[in-house]
């Protein structure tokens, strides 16, 4: 069994704590676990990746149209992941655009939201979350990782056990933001059940 | 402490060393900070501080060095007094260390000392992409190479055995796909324990010429007896059965192993983790066995030349494949899709790359929010001449060369742009103007800057204080009064020393107060010799920890002219165009207070 997920976003979503949550589940299940992430320049704002992956797996990063899903907290992320994903797989993403500093400046331009939903959708499944939304909810905008943890977990993604990802998250939070972010995590789940 | 735990956990590559290090009870640790290796050090320097805050002795010692050069220096007499040493450095950082430990192959050393050199295929966060296994081979070194986290904490273990055993410094070479891999480590018992080292007089160890010319043949039986190691030693096996081979290391394992699974070939690999020497005789009896060879390395042909020599030599017939084959290259790193697509041409077997084209913008990392390199560059471009020459340096600030600022125009490695201000201000008769931060002032910067004032050369160093190693993440440097260890430390006083060295030339600025700032480069420009502009304010990611309370801005619509200077010209992340309005983005904004400054219309007001 191989099992193969991208989480994407940009610097200071989170990204590489919600990875980091994925696969220590991961290996409190049983399993064997590979995660990669790029750090340094990376982090001032720009765009961030990791990839974690599970089973009988050696490398740390995907070959091209081999993960079976993106999970992007920014859809320009999505977009840039997409090569990445299998024909079958799922496009799991964010729906507010962060617009990079250059752009701002007139240097390139964001693409309309539509035209990468088009894009995505064309290639493989896409889903849609307001993760700012439910995240603002909980309580922050700093659940907004765990909120995209609860949709991947209620997608069934991955055959990690939903307690495994929640008791890593309890582990590896802060106590007093535990309940906030249990609450991003079922508020996560709650909207992917509404959408099926 | 995760890192002081058993069993298994899921670690980083880098956080594997460095438990490798304490399970093999290291006595002294030391670095240079620099991705991707960062994460090494800084996890010693962790647990170093935890167990102090908890009460504890810290059985080991640690240092942030001022650069890779001298965290060699003083792991070497460490080794040499009997003690365990590790130093790790980026690839880059062993250029620096390169004087020192060239001659330490020669000496050697007693205690075990491991060498981390952690390379950058692809240049993710580097200058350049050097293959650093070229150095083993350079400095007659012997050289492990692990593939996963796992491996390297293991390998890490097995290097300090092996650099006792041979009284040489091991290297223990990484990539960023291992350094910044997660995998599943097991963590068995620490033990340790406090030593002391002791100097025995009388060995061989002054390097003069007669001295130095007794030794370097003794290094060499060292490496012989290093290649016999490698012939008998475990890191380097053979898996698997067929008529054709694959030899591999590192990285490149990984992609190997799933794609000999994936793509169902029949083939024998050689693994090899111990790459310096190469194991010669198990090397020539798997040549033998098959009849014909590919080698799976990423950069430099190192294992490819090597076994074509071992080939040549032992007159062994067989095509050894490598370089050049399919879109096996020596430059970048490999992925999984370019050894599939070789190894699916070479066992004749079917494999589609997928090809998906999307055109994303690009999203490069930027000046964080409120950095005060912002309102330097900002000021330092209103004043200075259009055709001023920019050199500049490793760190954050190397960001100024994207636009609006464009304050970069040249830069080699750390200290480069003192270096080659002092080159340009000659050559030309353009203003020259160096930005160098104030970690790498003291790496490289200071040599340089005595140069300039020792031959009079006429330019601007603008030096970036923000008190701190910004990029690599936050390491303590010369200038700050707590150390790695988290014991007090004497902070170095830049001021005094660049006035020490005579420049005549100083000004502290604070680059907030945009006024101040422009009129201090106005007359450094305008000085007539060296001038030195310490620009001095601390890192807003540091500063945000500190502070619990922060004001922040936000745009008077009518009295915003919409001019967007604060986005064309300041280009602070937190703005943004809704629109036709200009606004901040609150939760961006740090409150710095510069942008005020930059508004010709007093339309950005604090938020009450």
């Amino acid at each position: 069994m191989k099992k193969s997920i991208v989480i994407a976003g940009v610097g200071g979503q989170g990204v590489i704590t919600a990875a980091n949550i994925v696969a220590k589940s991961a290996l409190k299940d049983g399993y064997n676990v590979v995660m990669s992430e790029l750090h340094g320049m990376a982090q001032r704002g720009g765009n961030v990746e990791c990839t974690v992956r599970i089973g009988d797996v050696y490398s740390p990063i995907v070959a091209n149209g081999t993960a079976d899903a993106i999970i992007s907290f920014e859809p320009l992320e999505a977009l840039r992941n997409l090569p990445k994903v299998k024909k079958e797989g799922i496009v799991l993403t964010d729906v507010n655009p962060i617009i990079p500093p250059l752009v701002s400046l007139g240097i390139g331009k964001y693409p309309e939201l539509e035209e990468i939903f088009d894009r995505i959708a064309m290639h493989c499944k896409l889903i849609k979350i307001n993760a700012d939304d439910l995240a603002r909810k909980a309580g922050s905008i700093l659940t907004k990782n765990v909120v995209m943890l609860g949709a991947m977990t209620a997608l069934k993604i991955l055959p990690i056990k939903e307690e495994s990802i929640l008791g890593t998250i309890k582990e590896t939070i802060p106590e007093k933001y535990v309940e906030m972010n249990v609450k991003a995590f079922e508020l996560g789940k709650e909207e992917m059940a509404k959408k099926n | 402490m995760e890192l002081l735990g058993i069993g298994k956990k899921v670690l980083l590559g880098n956080e594997a060393i460095a438990r490798g290090a304490l399970e093999a009870d290291v006595d002294v640790v030391t670095t240079y900070p620099g991705t991707p290796s960062s994460e090494i050090a800084d996890s010693i320097s962790m647990v170093a501080r935890y167990l102090k805050g908890s009460g504890e002795e810290v059985p080991f010692y640690f240092q942030y060095s001022t650069n890779e050069k001298v965290a060699i220096e003083f792991a070497a007499a460490s080794a040499y007094a009997g003690l365990r040493a590790l130093t790790c450095m980026m690839h880059v950082g062993m250029n620096v260390a390169s004087d020192a430990f060239m001659t330490y192959a020669y000496v050697g050393c007693k205690g075990g000392h491991v060498i981390v050199t952690a390379d950058d295929p692809s240049c993710h966060s580097s200058q350049n992409e050097q293959d650093n296994r070229l150095y083993a081979r350079f400095a007659s070194l012997p050289m492990l190479e692990p593939s996963n986290p796992q491996e390297a904490k293991d390998m890490t273990i097995k290097a300090f055995e092996l650099s006792e055993k041979l009284k040489l410094p091991v290297i223990l070479r990484i990539t960023t796909r291992v350094a910044h891999a997660r995998g599943v480590v097991e963590l068995k018992k620490l033990n340790m324990k406090k030593k002391i080292g002791k100097f025995e007089k009388g060995g061989l160890a002054v390097t003069v010429p007669d001295v130095a010319r007794k030794l370097h043949p003794v290094l060499l039986e060292k490496i012989e007896k290093a290649r016999k190691i490698s012939n008998e030693s475990e890191l380097n096996f053979v898996e698997g059965d067929g008529e054709y081979g694959i030899i591999t290391s590192g990285v490149s394992y990984n992609f190997v192993k799933e794609a000999v699974d994936d793509l169902g070939i029949e083939c024998k690999i050689f693994k090899i983790g111990m790459s310096y020497p190469l194991p010669d005789e198990k090397i020539a009896d798997f040549l033998k066995s098959c009849k014909k060879v590919i080698v799976i390395e990423e950069l430099e042909p190192f294992l490819e030349e090597g076994i074509k020599v071992i080939a040549k030599e032992k007159k062994i017939d067989v095509e050894i494949f490598g370089k050049g084959y399919d879109a096996l290259k020596r430059y970048y790193e490999y992925s999984p899709d370019i050894v599939y697509s070789a190894l699916a041409k070479f066992f004749g077997k079917e494999w589609k790359m997928e090809n998906v084209e999307v055109n994303a913008t690009p999203r490069p990392p930027v000046l964080c929010p409120g950095c005060p390199h912002r309102a330097t560059y900002y000021a330092v471009k209103q004043v200075a001449p259009e055709d001023t020459i920019y050199p500049t340096d490793i760190g954050c600030y190397t960001l100024g060369l994207l636009p609006p600022y464009e304050t970069a125009d040249f830069l080699l490695c750390m200290g480069s742009s003192i270096g080659t201000g002092c080159g340009f201000s000659h050559a030309t008769k353009q203003k020259v103007i160096s930005f160098i931060g104030d970690s790498t002032f003291y790496h490289a910067g200071l040599p340089a800057l005595i140069n300039a004032v020792h031959h009079n050369h006429n330019f601007v160093v603008v030096i970036l204080d923000n008190s701190t190693t910004a990029m690599t993440g936050h390491q303590p440097h010369p200038g700050n009064e707590i150390d790695g260890m988290g014991n007090e430390a004497i902070p170095i006083d830049m001021e005094k020393v660049v006035k020490g060295i005579g420049v005549k030339y100083v000004e502290v600025i604070d680059p907030r107060n945009l006024k101040e700032a422009k009129e201090a480069i106005k007359r450094a420009l305008e000085y007539d010799g060296l001038s030195v502009v310490i620009s001095k304010a601390p890192c807003i990611l540091l500063e945000r920890k500190l502070k619990k309370e922060r004001k922040i801005y936000q745009i008077n619509q009518e009295k915003c002219k919409k001019c967007k200077v604060c986005i064309t010209k300041f280009a602070c992340p937190a703005f943004y165009m809704d629109g036709e309005e200009v606004k901040i983005n609150p939760a961006l904004c740090t409150g710095c207070g510069v942008c005020p400054q930059v508004c010709p219309f007093n339309a950005i007001e604090v938020v009450e």
